[in-house]
């Protein structure tokens, strides 16, 4: 395969609306850089096999997960000669003649519990194979049911577990600084379906995911001091854990999901990483140094955390074997500031924001060799965030003034972004694989 | 309740401030407005439940901002004559108390810049104990990046965001 990158024919879409008050009227994706051989595609709309409520264009949503993934290219509908809704019904021969590799044809339906069915069919028309990937959602949500044979679509084609069943989270902010307004998003991995989760006139920041996806840990300043909200996704009920004097911060769930990392400072301003079993309400000190010491994430074993300081005189990446009486260790050594890590999810590789030619952009240091590779090119871009099959990194870019969403393959081989007609995107956080 | 709009000092400061962040203001600002943007009060569960209070006025003493330079958490050197301007008035008024809110630049990781926000809150907090202001006076909070006083990404605007502001609490 050539890995050499490419710019692509940029694409647009423009997204519908959520169901909840969305944050912006329009979004649109454009595939900055990717593969240089996409995979031929053509999804066909789906056949709509019993009364459906929903007005969901299936196909679409799957046809969009293929395409943003860098990895595809699908056939223009316009393009195609019949609508067949099973894979009897292909002509593989036509198909290929059309320069496909494969075709999925489908079928939707409403079970009598409320139940969305979705039954897809793949056929690579090159060798005539076929598979069938079906599932069923309850309450019926087509979407997320879309989502789900995307997924399997993905990992049957390229062998990667796909991740387009999952959510993001981040913070909008719209308003002129500085009378500015945030809201806090959840919304599915396509920034569709999007629903505010908090609103403030004052700051809030910091998003991170509880590893059940369930809950949102964040900082908000609504009243004029930080504090750390843990905020169950679905009631909205939340909880403030961590309202001490001085810095209450950079919140992360350790792999159980039991205890939360946290930034605090105490009055006299000395951040230090604590800590906290959301239990016991127990707090355990990790770190004390004069140096700012802040946003620690566990390792996915549990066993160490990869914290930012700047006892070195600037800001690089710390681990802390936890359990044990060593001191931290630096692991980045490369340029003047390594800070906000993030941890793949096999534990093999760090994201961090670095700077670079005196830009901030998104890099990946792989923890065995020290190698690191710088993934954008951007002018200030910031947290970096692995989905949950490793394959890729969300990020908050900026541009004209403006914060987006991008992402980026972690070889750096195929990147996205999403523009926001209006406000500012920071802090996106991919959340965890779904039930 | 205590009740003050820290919006309305910043935007009584900052309209004189824009374009020229690094100058001495050359004149008072002028006095603070009555109310805060209430368009986003509608949220279920975050409120910006305060309001304004004046605070001393005299030439001095509407300056209300120290600046910093960049990556720096020391005072500079034209701010610090507002600092003691403060120190002053606070050393002679035991029952005021004042918010000091440290910012950052946009630049670099936002949890840092809080980290450094705080760091230039509690310079000015040690510059006012050191001139006789009482630690019960004084509270700080780092907004670090997150709430810019200018819009923008040049050098001009990130000197304007550099800063901790000085907010009087009724």
């Amino acid at each position: 395969m050539n890995h050499s990158m490419k710019k692509l024919a940029t694409f647009l879409f423009v997204a519908a609306l959520g169901l909840a008050a969305p944050a912006f009227a329009q979004l649109r994706l454009t595939i900055t850089s990717g593969v240089t051989d996409p995979i031929p595609i053509a999804v066909v709309p789906f056949a709509s096999v019993a009364p459906s409520s929903s007005s969901l264009d299936v196909a679409q949503v799957i046809e969009h997960d293929l395409q943003s993934s860098g990895r595809f290219k699908p056939m223009a509908r316009t393009d195609m000669l019949s609508k067949p809704a099973t894979a009897a019904e292909v002509d593989a021969a036509t198909w290929k003649q059309m320069r496909n590799d494969y075709v999925v044809v489908g079928r939707v339906s409403m079970l009598p519990d409320g139940a969305a069915r979705v039954e897809a069919d793949l056929v690579n028309v090159l060798n005539g194979q076929r598979s069938s990937h079906n599932t069923t959602v309850p309450g019926g949500n087509l979407r997320k049911a879309a989502h789900r044979v995307a997924d399997m679509l993905y990992e049957k084609i390229i062998g990667v577990k796909g991740a387009f069943d999952t959510r993001i989270a981040y913070v909008a902010v719209s308003g002129k600084a500085p009378t500015q307004r945030y809201e806090l998003i959840v919304a599915d991995s396509d920034n569709e379906n999007r629903r505010k989760i908090l609103v403030s006139t004052l700051p809030i920041m910091s998003p991170t995911w509880s590893p059940d996806g369930e809950w949102l840990s964040y900082v908000s300043f609504e009243k004029h001091v930080s504090m750390v909200f843990v905020q169950e996704i679905k009631t909205s009920k939340r909880v403030a854990v961590s309202r001490r004097a001085g810095i209450n911060g950079a919140p992360s769930y350790s792999p159980d999901g039991k205890k939360l990392l946290l930034t605090l400072s105490g009055s006299n301003g000395n951040l230090d990483i604590y800590l906290l079993d959301l239990f016991t309400q127990q707090l355990t000190r990790l770190t004390d140094d004069q140096a700012i010491d802040t946003e620690a994430v566990f390792a996915p074993d549990g066993n160490s955390i990869y914290f930012t300081s700047d006892r070195s005189g600037n800001p690089q990446v710390y681990r802390l074997a936890l359990g044990g009486t060593e001191r931290p260790r630096r692991v980045t050594f490369q340029g003047a500031y390594n800070a906000r890590p993030r941890v793949s999810p096999d534990g093999k590789q760090l994201a961090l924001l670095t700077q670079v030619e005196g830009s901030y952009r998104i890099a990946v240091q792989d923890l065995a060799s020290g190698t690191v590779q710088v993934l954008s090119k951007g002018r200030q871009e910031e947290s970096p965030s692995f989905a949950p099959n490793g394959a890729m990194l969300i990020f908050a870019g900026r541009q004209n003034g403006q914060g987006m969403l991008q992402t980026v393959s972690v070889d750096g081989q195929i990147a996205a972004r999403l523009d926001a007609d209006a406000g500012e995107v920071r802090e996106p956080v991919w959340g965890p694989f779904q039930p | 309740m205590k009740k003050f709009v820290p919006l309305a000092l910043v935007v009584a400061s900052l309209g004189l401030l824009m374009g020229c962040p690094s100058k001495p203001v050359e004149q008072p600002p002028p006095p603070p407005a009555q109310t805060t943007d209430t368009s986003a009060a509608d949220s279920a569960n975050a409120s910006n439940d305060e309001t304004a209070t004046a605070g001393p006025s005299g030439e001095l003493l509407s300056k209300r901002i120290v600046y910093f330079d960049f990556d720096s958490a020391e005072i500079r050197a034209d701010s610090q004559t507002v600092v003691a301007g403060h120190a002053r008035y606070l050393a002679g008024a035991p029952a005021q108390k004042v918010r000091l809110e440290g910012h950052a630049d946009e630049r670099g990781s936002r949890e840092y810049n809080i980290g450094l926000g705080e760091r230039r809150a509690q310079a000015v907090r040690r510059a006012l104990m050191l001139q006789g202001v009482a630690e019960v006076q004084l509270s700080t909070v780092s907004y670090g990046e997150e709430r810019p006083a200018v819009a923008g990404s040049d050098e001009q605007a990130y000197a304007a965001n550099r800063r901790v502001e000085i907010v009087y609490l009724k």
